[in-house]
């Protein structure tokens, strides 16, 4: 499903990415681990098409055809869902509004009818229960004022309402008290089916005792350095990153 | 999509001229001009007295220039004051005798007279250049002892009203452009709702500019007597022409006892070429007078059109415990300039009053908001909230913030707050990551940041008010 091969891409002319490569196929969770600074959440965004992540070199297809020859809300409305790590504040726009102006976004692209306000809420009122999340926040302006933990929550909402076929989680972990995490997890593991493919980048293993993946890689200074399976996040708590660092980098 | 660049290139939609014979007069200005228009318009004696007596003022009075826009001077004797819709025989006495080439002009501007009649509760005053065609609604109005007029027929027909309230609230002296209205002004609407009536439906007026080279120049006066209450709505459009066209209107409000006054503008006059070339200059006095207690008077416009706005929507808060209200969205794109605000000015006890402006500048337009809020001695217990957004697309353009703050009660609480944002690159990313297209996208944020202004109009007027925004910044991100 996602085939990224020797990619390239910097920020403001400095390269972060640098060769990366990696192959993500129908029904698999990988996770992306790495020390700070290794290029995870750049991976991320340079997927989904942020502006400011420029490549510079290598492909990335996606379903069949080239995405970086895409928008980014053509991505969005091919099925690529970016779990943002810092979610956006919209004010005066209300999340409820912003949600359903997406979905029928998406719905219009796969060729389904657009549902009106009443349609919805019903469809939405289901999901915000599973998330455990205060039916308030559809009536708040787009994040503005949600707490870190509310913030995240919104995002995975989002993300089981749009179906992505490919759903990236940039450190949806980070600020999450445990049980958050559980809710959290929760709502991502159940929408692990054969169809679609689920990458999370992370920096703890913890997350990954939730969300168990098929695969992990890591990353270090822009280059996946080792993928292995579960087992290796393990290694990586108990051990550090260090021992993975090729010497040429470890030496710096 | 490469960074916030947003550009903005849609056409302007009532930028077409309707071919009408007109009976225009010779361009320029002075006392033989003046007296014309008021033999045309057959007025009473003290009509053209009145007019006669503002020229002679407007002639000493020099063009003010302390305002944040720029413009090449204007030539007043090259304009000309007065042209109208020729009239076939005496003038329409119904609908069906009105030019239907005039009336497909209102049709593609949006108001089907004929079927606002029936269907949309609103009462048209249309004003095309300068007489006022086609009254709508006049019998159910009329039945609530409503008067909606023409200002020509008020004159005529309620000269003692006129006489009573005209430049009660804006004097004939007021300022260079109000003076110059006062000695030339062609017609506009008049409006009296009796005591304690509520009027029984939104009133609305369509202005637009059709002839080349001519200014407009209408004049509004509302009078709410005690205890009534009126909702008027203004929409304006003009046809796109190279040269720039003046527009210098007057509306007075008048609230008497518990009355209560809500003034509506969606300004959409042509705002020049991407280049800056063409567009009217919309140099407008308004202001409305909380004469009687307890009386409420609120200003909310919209402003997405014109070269040049320029104007400062105010209210005199003479009645004791009276309210008034300022809520504005200004948007200048291109080469567009917006010098505009409010006054409020406290004179009575426990008056209150609420200031809320969103200034939107994109490419290389440039935004001022100017408010002057002014609490005298006897204003006892006054109260100002003022609140000032600017909202800032791309890195060329300019807003600024000019609030004046004159306090001389110390029972007084004023507040000011400000802010000014940029549409980021991360919002936008953000909606478009969630499958909205860029444009929608910002257009989005953008009704967001005017919210509480659009909260604030009748709903369809909210409706076309965002479209109106939409439109104005299609074309969009680069």
């Amino acid at each position: 499903m996602l085939e990224v091969k020797d990619l390239r891409v910097s920020i403001e002319d400095k390269e972060i990415l640098k060769g990366l490569s990696l192959s993500v196929r129908a029904g698999e969770v990988h996770a992306i681990m790495g020390p700070n600074g290794s290029g995870k959440s750049t991976l991320a965004r340079a997927i989904a098409g942020h502006p400011s992540y420029t490549v510079t070199g290598g492909s990335i297809r996606y379903d069949g055809q080239d995405l970086l020859a895409l928008a980014p809300d053509e991505r969005a409305r091919a099925g690529v869902f970016l779990a943002f790590q810092y979610p956006v504040d919209i004010p005066g726009v209300g999340n409820s509004y912003f949600l359903r102006a997406a979905l029928n976004e998406v719905r219009k692209h796969r060729g389904q009818r657009e549902l009106d306000a009443m349609e919805f809420l019903d469809l939405i009122k289901g999901k915000i229960k599973e998330l455990d999340m205060d039916p308030e926040l559809l009536k708040r302006p787009v994040n503005e004022g949600f707490s870190g933990g509310e913030k995240k929550r919104n995002e995975i909402l989002q993300m089981t309402l749009l179906e992505p076929k490919l759903a990236l989680l940039d450190e949806t972990d980070s600020g999450l008290d445990i049980d958050a995490l559980r809710i959290v997890a929760d709502g991502v593991n159940r929408l692990r089916n054969p169809q679609r493919a689920i990458v999370v980048v992370t920096h703890y293993q913890r997350l990954l005792n939730y969300i168990v993946p098929d695969y992990v890689h890591v990353l270090v200074e822009g280059r996946v350095v080792k993928s292995g399976g579960k087992e290796l996040a393990l290694q990586l708590e108990a051990q550090g990153y260090d021992w993975v660092k090729p010497q040429t980098v470890a030496a710096h | 999509m490469k960074g916030t660049d947003v550009l903005l290139d849609q056409d302007y939609k009532y930028g077409f001229v309707t071919d009408i014979e007109t009976d225009t007069i010779p361009a320029g200005l002075n006392e033989d001009i003046v007296r014309l228009i008021s033999r045309k318009k057959n007025e009473p004696a003290f009509m053209l007295e009145w007019r006669l007596k503002a020229y002679q003022r407007w002639l000493t009075m020099t063009e003010p220039a302390w305002q944040r826009v720029h413009y090449p001077q204007i030539n007043f004797n090259d304009v000309v004051y007065y042209s109208a819709p020729k009239k076939k025989g005496d003038g329409p006495k119904s609908l069906d005798e009105v030019d239907p080439e005039l009336l497909r002009t209102y049709e593609k501007l949006g108001i089907p007279l004929q079927e606002q009649k029936m269907l949309a509760g609103v009462a048209v005053d249309a004003v095309f250049d300068s007489v006022s065609v086609a009254t709508t609604f006049k019998k159910k109005l009329e039945d609530a002892g409503v008067i909606f007029c023409s200002f020509s027929e008020a004159i005529q027909k309620h000269p003692d009203l006129i006489k009573k309230y005209m430049g009660s609230v804006v004097p004939h002296s007021d300022n260079f452009y109000a003076a110059l209205n006062a000695a030339v002004f062609s017609d506009g609407s008049f409006v009296y709702i009796p005591k304690g009536v509520r009027c029984p439906m939104e009133l609305s007026t369509y202005f637009r500019i059709n002839a080349a080279d001519t200014g407009q120049f209408e004049r509004t006066l509302i009078v709410a007597d005690e205890g009534s209450y009126v909702s008027y709505l203004e929409g304006c459009t003009a046809p796109k022409r190279d040269k720039n066209q003046l527009h210098a209107a007057v509306v007075e409000l008048v609230a008497l006892g518990n009355a209560e006054i809500r003034y509506a503008t969606v300004q959409n006059w042509y705002a020049g070429d991407k280049q800056g070339k063409g567009g009217i200059y919309n140099f407008v006095t308004k202001r409305g007078k909380c004469a009687g207690a307890h009386s409420k008077i609120s200003w909310t416009q919209v402003e997405t059109g014109s070269a040049i706005t320029w104007k400062y929507p105010g209210v005199i808060l003479q009645g004791d415990y009276s309210t008034g209200e300022f809520y504005s969205v200004a948007l200048t794109n291109n080469y567009q300039q917006a010098d505009t605000g409010t006054k409020m000015l406290h004179i009575g006890k426990h008056t209150k009053s609420t200031i809320v402006s969103k200034g939107i500048s994109a490419r290389f337009g440039e935004n001022t908001y100017r408010g002057l809020v002014k609490v005298s001695p006897k204003a006892e217990g006054a109260r100002n909230y003022t609140q000032c957004d600017s909202l800032l697309i791309g890195d060329r353009c300019i807003a600024n913030t000019f609030p004046y703050i004159e306090v001389d009660n110390h029972s007084a609480r004023v507040e000011h707050e400000a802010t000014t944002s940029k549409i980021s690159e991360e919002q936008l990313f953000y909606c478009q990551q969630r499958g909205l297209s860029a444009e929608n996208a910002v257009s989005m944020i953008i009704s967001g940041f005017c919210k509480e202004v659009f909260n604030k109009l009748p709903m369809e007027f909210a409706v076309e008010a965002n479209k109106l925004l939409g439109v104005s910044l299609e074309g969009s991100v680069g």
